[in-house]
């Protein structure tokens, strides 16, 4: 609530040819399925929540 | 100093019955443990006294006595830091945190209490030095309005509570139509959908717009419902945790939270009662604005 501080720490997506460059690791997937699963393993590990940006592209961010 | 010694007792009896009348042990509150009762039931027996001694000292003119017991007074300000600091301690473990407003607000209320106990021993005091039943009846109208004059406001004098419906537009979420956050993970929506609830609490006048917009006013109905209600949440799941959400245009506060209960009559009668905080308190109507 006080200073929030945003960060992405990972990009999860189907259309990697749409992202470019940055500072966090984009992991590139097949379909549906594989952006779900692979967000939430990240999600978890990183305890930070998943964010959609569109249908193809998720990103975790931490704060 | 005979003559003085019943009705300093008096006073420091009804003084110490203020203190134990005002340490409201209940759901939420802060002491819940029989230590920290014993601290401030302590701390209002020293009040008591303090107050109760003051009388009889202006009385037989004793000045230093009195200007010790201005001294004492002065202690009690450690009382708030004390409090303070324990609670802001806590507070950093909490899964919803009580927020610094409230604490502050907590720490106030704590050091106003001892104040009130001597109030009540000086002038309980003061009535049985005349007469020891005037005493007695002075004392008895103290705690009255002790008791019935220090409990602040509540959410239901300045705002209405109602239940909003939980919503996804795509990875959206919404409580009613105030845009909440975004949500990427199916499987997290899923579980907003079952178990969150929403209310939206609208403000009654101008004056209420600009008291509930104050962030710790709304950390505070969250911790509130947290408390009573529990919360579907741990640590490290960001996506879970509850969230306020103001509507610029017109002043409507959303809350967006996962109860254990989802019962909304529950949730309104506890929302309907979360202390309306001290620092919250804003009055712009009575404000001259050259209106």
């Amino acid at each position: 609530m006080e200073n929030q501080h945003a960060e992405i720490v990972a990009v999860i997506t189907m259309k990697p040819e749409a992202i470019t460059g940055g500072g966090a690791p984009v992991f590139i997937v097949k379909d549906q399925k594989e952006l779900q699963k692979i967000s939430m393993t990240l999600e978890k590990i990183m305890d930070a929540s998943a964010h959609e940006i569109d249908t193809d592209t998720l990103i975790i961010v931490a704060r | 100093m005979e003559n003085y010694l019943l009705p300093v007792v008096i006073g420091i009896v009804f003084g110490f019955l203020a203190r134990t009348l005002l340490l409201r042990t209940d759901f939420r509150q802060y002491p819940t443990y029989p230590t920290g009762r014993i601290i401030h039931l302590s701390f209002g027996f020293i009040a008591a006294f303090i107050g109760a001694v003051a009388i009889p000292a202006v009385l037989e003119s004793d000045w230093t006595a009195v200007t010790f017991l201005g001294l004492a007074a002065t202690q009690f300000r450690e009382v708030r830091k004390m409090e303070r600091d324990s609670l802001e301690n806590i507070d950093t473990f909490e899964l919803v945190k009580r927020g610094a407003p409230f604490i502050e607000g907590m720490a106030q209320a704590f050091e106003s209490r001892n104040y009130l106990v001597m109030f009540t021993a000086l002038v309980t005091t003061l009535c049985a030095v005349f007469f020891f039943w005037l005493g007695i009846i002075g004392g008895i109208v103290m705690l009255v309005v002790v008791k019935f004059n220090m409990s602040g406001k509540v959410l239901n004098a300045i705002a209405n509570v109602t239940e909003a419906d939980i919503r996804f537009e795509g990875p959206t979420l919404f409580v009613g139509d105030i845009l909440i956050k975004n949500v990427g993970l199916a499987d997290t929506r899923k579980i907003i959908t079952e178990k969150a609830v929403g209310a939206i609490v609208t403000p009654k006048n101008q004056n209420s717009i600009v008291t509930l917009s104050y962030l710790g006013q709304r950390q505070a109905m969250l911790h509130h419902v947290a408390t009573v209600l529990g919360s579907y949440l741990d640590s490290g799941e960001p996506a879970l945790v509850p969230l306020t959400k103001r509507n610029m245009a017109d002043g409507r506060i959303t809350l967006f939270f996962l109860p254990r209960d989802k019962d909304f009559h529950q949730i309104k009668a506890v929302l309907d009662k979360v202390p309306i905080l001290d620092s919250a308190i804003r009055m712009p109507e009575e404000a001259d604005k050259g209106k």
